[in-house]
C-alpha cells in the first residue's frame, strides 16, 4: 500500500482524488456508489451569494469523447447551502470544499466569508472560470488584473485554504496562475471547461440555449495536461489537475505533469463509481511500479 | 418521497426482438435477483464499443418480469447509441444504472374512478409496467395508444393482458382516426387519473384536456440527460418551484407542477 496523502495549503488530503465541481452534486447524490469519506475531497456544486436559476434548457450536448454544458451556475445560494445542505454533509465523514462563484469581487468575498464560518469546510475553490454566465465568472479569469482583483477581495475575508480554478480560455494560463499566487491563493486547479459550440444542422441552429458551452471529458485531456505541466513549472503553490480523467493511468499522467492532486468530473456521469476506482487503481499502480508514496511521481517528468 | 437505492448492474441480454424497423425490445437479466424498480423509473445504459457516443443512454423501464427475473427495455432507434443497442446479441453484457428517478403514482384498489394511460410512439414503453402494477393493485386501467399508422403500434397483446386497449392512428389504419385526444372514449367516460408518456406535443394536449376536465394528470418527460442522478443539472424542466432535474425530481411530474400553458 503506497502512501497516498497529499497537502494543499493547510489541507491534508488522505489521497489525491477529488471530484470536480458541478459533476458530483453535493456528494450525497453518489452515496449509493461511493463511500464519500474514501475520497481526498469533494468539491461541491458552484455556489453563489444569491440563488441562481441557471440557463434555459437545453444545457447539454454530447460530443466526440466529451460533452458541452451551459448549466450556468444553477444553485440555491450560499445561505441555503449553509442552512440546509451543510448539516447533511457532516455525517458522511467526507472532506467537502465549496466552489464559490460571483459577479463582482465583493460578491465572491461575501460568499466566501459565509463559507469561512462553517467549521467543517476546510477550503474553497474560487470559480473565476465559468464560461456559461454573462456577469462575472470567466470574465475575471481571463485577465491577470481581473483574477487578482477577485482573489485579493476574497483573501481579505477568507482565512482557510483558498484554491483558485483557472480558465483554459486564455492566451497564457501561467500568467494568470502567477497573478493569483501573488494575491495569496494557496493552490490553483485547472482546467475548467473549454469554450465550445454544437450545431443542429436539421434545425439550422446552435444546440445549446445560450449558443456556447464548456467542453469537458477525455476530449480536453491533452490540453489540460499541457496547461498543468506549464503552470506547475510557473508557480510554487500546489496545482490540482483536472480535465478528462477517466482512469488511474490518466491520474498518474496529471500527477507526473506536476499536479499534487486531481479532480474527476465528467467521468462520474459514465461511471458513478469512477472516483473510488481511480483511488484504488492509483494505489495499485504505485505498488506495481515500486513506489512507496504518491509524492514520488508528482512532477516526475522533466 | 425517498429515493430508492441505486445500483450499477452488470446484466446479460436474454433476447433482442425487432418489433418494427425503428423499435427493438431488449430483455436483460442477471443471476442474482434484480433490484426493485417502479413503473415510470428509468435506467442509464452504458454504450460500449461505439466511438460515436460518450454518455450513457436513459431508457425507460418497459416492464419487470419478476417470474423470469427480466428487465424489459423498449428502445427506439434514433441515433448512434440506440442503434448500437439494437444490434446487441443474446448473451452480450449490458451495464446499467438502475433504478433512477421517480415514477408514476400508484393508486390502490380503494381508488374508485378509472385510470387512463395515454401513450404515443416509444412513449408507450413505461405504461406497460404501470398498467401491470395497477392491475396488481386491483385497478384495471384503460390504455389509449396513439401512432401514425397501424404498424407503429407496439406490444398491443402485452397491454391487453392488463386492461382495455384503445387505439388511434393518424391515418386511420387502426382504431379511431386522429390523435389520442380526439378519441371518443374521452367523451363517453369519466377518468379520475390520466398518466401519459410520449411526444411532448401529445402530452401537452393530453394535459390540456385533463386540466380542462379537472382530472389528475401525470406526464413523463424525457429531457436530454447526462448523469441521471441529479448532479449535472443538464436535464432541467421549468416548474412552479424553479428548474428541476427531470432525472431526479421526475421523469414523471404532476402537470400542476409544470409551467405548460394549459
Amino acid at each position: 500500500m503506497a502512501k497516498l496523502d497529499v497537502t494543499i495549503g493547510n489541507l491534508k488530503l488522505k489521497n489525491p482524488v477529488m471530484t470536480a465541481s458541478g459533476t458530483f452534486g453535493y456528494g450525497l447524490e453518489f452515496q449509493d456508489f461511493v463511500p464519500l469519506d474514501g475520497l481526498g475531497a469533494i468539491v461541491v456544486k458552484g455556489t453563489t451569494l444569491s440563488q441562481r436559476e441557471g440557463n434555459d434548457y437545453p444545457r447539454m450536448a454530447e460530443t466526440p469523447m466529451g460533452m458541452l454544458n451551459c448549466v450556468g451556475l444553477q444553485n440555491r445560494g450560499v445561505d441555503y447551502f449553509c442552512r440546509e445542505i451543510y448539516p447533511e454533509l457532516l455525517p458522511t465523514g467526507g472532506t467537502f470544499i465549496v466552489n464559490v462563484s460571483g459577479s463582482s469581487p465583493q460578491d465572491y468575498a461575501e460568499c466566501a466569508a459565509r463559507v469561512d464560518a462553517l467549521e467543517h469546510i476546510p477550503a474553497i475553490e474560487l470559480n473565476i472560470s465559468c464560461p456559461n454566465v454573462k456577469d462575472g465568472g470567466m470574465a475575471f479569469g481571463v485577465t491577470t488584473k481581473g483574477a487578482a482583483s477577485v482573489v485579493r477581495a476574497v483573501r481579505e475575508r477568507y482565512h482557510k485554504t483558498l484554491i483558485v480554478k483557472l480558465s483554459p480560455n486564455v492566451t497564457n494560463i501561467s500568467e494568470i496562475a502567477r497573478a493569483v499566487e501573488a494575491e495569496g491563493a494557496d493552490s490553483v486547479s485547472l482546467i475548467n471547461t473549454l469554450m465550445g459550440m454544437a450545431v443542429d444542422i436539421e434545425r439550422r441552429r446552435r444546440v445549446l440555449s445560450i449558443g456556447t458551452g464548456g467542453l469537458s471529458g477525455p476530449a480536453v485531456k491533452p490540453v489540460a495536461l499541457r496547461m498543468v505541466y506549464q503552470v506547475a513549472k510557473a508557480v510554487k503553490i500546489p496545482v490540482i489537475g483536472l480535465g478528462g480523467i477517466m482512469t488511474a493511468e490518466d491520474a498518474v499522467e496529471f500527477l507526473m505533469c506536476g499536479a499534487t492532486a486531481i479532480e474527476i468530473g465528467t467521468a462520474n456521469f459514465i461511471d458513478p463509481k469512477v472516483t473510488i476506482k481511480v483511488r484504488d487503481g492509483l494505489n495499485k499502480w504505485l505498488d506495481s511500479h515500486g513506489y512507496q508514496s504518491v509524492q514520488e511521481i508528482i512532477g516526475a517528468i522533466e | 418521497m425517498n429515493d430508492m437505492k441505486k445500483y450499477v448492474l452488470d446484466l446479460r441480454v436474454n433476447s433482442v426482438t425487432r418489433l418494427h424497423e425503428r423499435y427493438v425490445l431488449i430483455k436483460v437479466t442477471r443471476d442474482e435477483r434484480l433490484p426493485m424498480m417502479m413503473p415510470g423509473q428509468f435506467v442509464e445504459i452504458r454504450i460500449d464499443g461505439e466511438p460515436g457516443t460518450f454518455l450513457r443512454r436513459p431508457i425507460s423501464i418497459n416492464y419487470v418480469d419478476r417470474e423470469n427475473n427480466e428487465l424489459w427495455l423498449l428502445v427506439a432507434v434514433v441515433g448512434n447509441g440506440t442503434r448500437h443497442l439494437s444490434k446487441l446479441h443474446v448473451g452480450d453484457g449490458l451495464n446499467v444504472i438502475a433504478p433512477l428517478g421517480h415514477g408514476f403514482s400508484l393508486p390502490h384498489g380503494e381508488w374508485l374512478s378509472e385510470v387512463l394511460l395515454v401513450g404515443g410512439g416509444v412513449g408507450v414503453a413505461p405504461l406497460l409496467y404501470q398498467g401491470a402494477m395497477l392491475r396488481e393493485n386491483g385497478i384495471k386501467p384503460v390504455f389509449l395508444l396513439g401512432a401514425k399508422t397501424a404498424s407503429d403500434l407496439l406490444m398491443l397483446d402485452e397491454f391487453r393482458k392488463y386492461g382495455e386497449v384503445l387505439v388511434t392512428t393518424e391515418d386511420g389504419s387502426a382504431g379511431e382516426h386522429g390523435f389520442v385526444t380526439q378519441h371518443t372514449v374521452l367523451e363517453k367516460r369519466r377518468f379520475g387519473l390520466i398518466q401519459t408518456c410520449g411526444p411532448t406535443p401529445m402530452m401537452k394536449a393530453v394535459a390540456k384536456y385533463a386540466y380542462s376536465q379537472d382530472i389528475e394528470c401525470e406526464a413523463s418527460l424525457e429531457n436530454m440527460m447526462a448523469c441521471g442522478l441529479g448532479a449535472c443539472l443538464c436535464c432541467v424542466e421549468r416548474t412552479v418551484k424553479g428548474n428541476l432535474c427531470v432525472c431526479k425530481s421526475g421523469p414523471v411530474f404532476n402537470i400542476k407542477r409544470l409551467t405548460w400553458q394549459l
